[in-house]
């Protein structure tokens, strides 16, 4: 079986003039768990929105032979482009079961459509094993955890037989335990399929990364493997920039509560 | 373990509202009624019609469609239109158009001598309009109040562009003095019987095909687009399409209705169509609880009844009323008055849970 991956050359998108991605350039391979970092407003987040369809984008973003930009979110999604969102958007009026078989029905027909569920499909009963939502199979999806709502949607991703995956800050809000959970996860899951990570959390990135891009300001800073990243200057000064605003933000909260 | 019982209780319930309804319409209110207010209720069932296709595209499909008054004109003009040719006999030109028209034909009404035609037409046109109006309006993503707004602008514009037709459509006066009905006599007690269980047989079949749809996958996908339509998107989905059918769906139960009130009511008029009786429509439905399935239908026939009654007695009271209600209803219970239960057993579930943590507390 060949490889999938994705191949991003000189993107561009731009809002009113502004460039939110100034020529962006990668190749990831698929069995590579990328994780995509950078300070606010590097333009992480609208790169994910110009590849699934989102933000009109110049330049061209290949999955394998195939060309995505142009086509309709929903074209996208079906060549096996799948992403999440940094605010879980599962549907919650339905259960877990539901929102599972909806992700995995896009194929469906008319008759299929028109007819009531008889039985659990056999990827969506996988899924939910993987994703360990079994026993909360019939629980509407509204009052499911922070954390089990994101497992929720990667479940979606599978079902839908996405090849290539993009997780927008996946384990933002979750619990130490979730963020280990999540991250054997993405590991099981992305054996087979192309992952893309945007993440803000260090240790997480730290931990489970092969491999690491660095925006900032919309272009590409710095990539390759964790120690590399870490090592390279400019990253250095971009996020000690921000590390000391950080600390310098959390002084004043501080006085502030006291 | 739990799922399988649930399933088999929920439809137990819906089958038993079935059994109700279907009783409750065809049996109580023929043996109960007098001739006239068996009618009225016919009335009252048609509007239920309509109301069960709002509960479907507004209650689980999130289109609020100020403008269902354009379908159920569509039909009932249709079916009006083949009335007045029937009457007028074959080569025959209706009264009005001797009054104030040409004395002659127009080739557009023609085809509408055909019984078939015009019975296919009932539910063709609504659903080819609606098709037409939804794939615009669903493409560009028009929606929330814009798409209400859109739908009471085409049923004002509708209204007026009929009132504008003395001559062929019959202008403000529309279309009334019937005779007969596919070649029953109207003025005899016993059809204007069978027209209502025409209607009440219709309003459970409807019922039935939502009931259906509802159960299906594609019920689940319209309430995923109803809630998170962006999201479907990224599914693989057309949201557009999703929408579109349940639109149509809408029309097409809209302009049934409207062919059944006009053999039942006698006439159908600019005002019987336009914004005034579209917004009507919707309160029924807002009332009864627009995501159920029973709800909009006896919330429009509950609502049409109180008016009724209260307009007899209280002829000035009744539009405050009806809009105090729509207030309290859209305030307070926003689920409308099918979600009373759901509230008292949570209610009666919340109650005695700090008894039972007392008991478990000290252990």
């Amino acid at each position: 079986m060949n490889a999938d991956y994705l191949e991003l050359s000189d993107v561009r998108v731009s809002f009113d003039g502004f460039l939110a991605v100034d020529g962006v350039s990668m190749t990831v391979l698929q069995g590579d768990l990328r994780f995509l970092i950078g300070p606010n407003g590097a333009g992480k987040t609208t790169l994910v929105d110009a590849i699934t369809g989102l933000a009109p984008a110049t330049g061209s973003v290949r999955f394998g032979r195939t060309e995505l930009l142009g086509r309709k979110v929903h074209r996208i999604a079906r060549l096996g482009i799948g992403r999440t969102f940094q605010t879980a958007s599962v549907f919650e009026e339905l259960t877990v079961l539901q929102n599972l078989d909806i992700a995995a029905g896009a194929g469906r027909g008319p008759l299929t459509l028109l007819r009531a569920r008889s039985a659990v499909p056999d990827a969506v009963a996988e899924a939910l094993e993987t994703v360990g939502l079994s026993a909360r199979r019939d629980e509407k999806a509204g009052v499911l955890a922070h954390g089990q709502k994101q497992w929720l949607e990667i479940g979606m991703l599978l079902v839908q037989n996405s090849r290539v995956l993009l997780l927008d800050e996946p384990v933002a809000g979750m619990s130490g335990e979730e963020r280990e959970q999540t991250g054997e996860l993405l590991r099981r899951v992305g054996a087979e399929r192309t992952v893309v990570v945007v993440e803000h959390d260090m240790d997480f990135m730290r931990t489970f990364a092969d491999s690491v891009t660095v925006l900032h300001a919309g272009k590409v800073l710095s990539e390759g493997t964790v120690a590399q990243v870490q090592a390279d200057e400019g990253v250095q000064e971009v996020y000690l920039g921000e590390a000391a605003t950080r600390k310098a933000l959390a002084a004043v909260a501080e006085q502030e509560g006291e | 373990m739990s799922a399988i019982p649930a399933r088999l209780k929920g439809n137990t319930g819906v089958l038993l509202g079935f059994v109700v309804g279907a009783l409750a319409l065809l049996v109580l209110a023929p043996a109960v009624l007098s001739d006239f207010r068996l009618s009225l209720l016919g009335r009252f069932v048609c509007y239920a019609i309509v109301a069960v296709g709002i509960g479907l595209a507004w209650g689980r499909g999130g289109m609020l469609t100020l403008g269902q008054g354009v379908f159920f004109g569509l039909g009932a003009y249709v079916m009006a239109m083949h009335m007045k040719l029937d009457d007028a006999g074959p080569g025959g030109v209706p009264d009005f158009m001797q009054l104030y028209g040409s004395g002659e034909v127009p080739g557009w009404w023609e085809p509408f001598r055909s019984p078939v035609v015009t019975l296919v037409s009932v539910i063709a046109i609504p659903a080819l309009v609606a098709l037409v109006l939804g794939t615009a309006i669903f493409r560009r993503r028009v929606r929330g109040a814009y798409f209400a707004i859109l739908s009471q602008a085409l049923a004002a514009a509708f209204a007026i562009l009929l009132i504008g037709q003395q001559a062929t459509i019959g202008g403000t006066n529309g279309l009334n003095g019937f005779r007969s009905f596919f070649g029953f006599n109207l003025f005899d007690p016993v059809n204007k019987r069978m027209l209502f269980y025409l209607a009440a047989v219709t309003l459970l079949v409807v019922l039935l095909i939502v009931w259906q749809l509802y159960r299906s996958r594609y019920g689940e996908l319209l309430v995923a687009v109803r809630d998170q339509e962006e999201r479907v998107r990224f599914l693989g989905y057309d949201p557009a399409t999703v929408k579109t059918v349940a639109y149509v769906l809408a029309a097409a139960m809209a302009g049934v209705a409207g062919a059944l009130f006009v053999p039942i009511v006698g006439i159908i008029s600019p005002a019987n169509v336009g914004v005034v009786p579209s917004i009507a429509f919707l309160i029924g439905v807002a009332i009864g609880g627009r995501t159920t399935l029973f709800g909009p239908a006896l919330g429009a026939i509950a609502v049409a009844w109180a008016q009724t009654t209260f307009s007899e007695s209280f002829p000035s009271f009744w539009t405050y009323f009806q809009g105090a209600l729509f207030v309290f209803v859209v305030a307070f219970l926003p689920g409308g008055l099918a979600s009373v239960g759901g509230l008292l057993r949570r209610r009666k579930a919340i109650e005695p849970a700090p008894v039972v943590a007392k008991e478990g507390a000290p252990a």
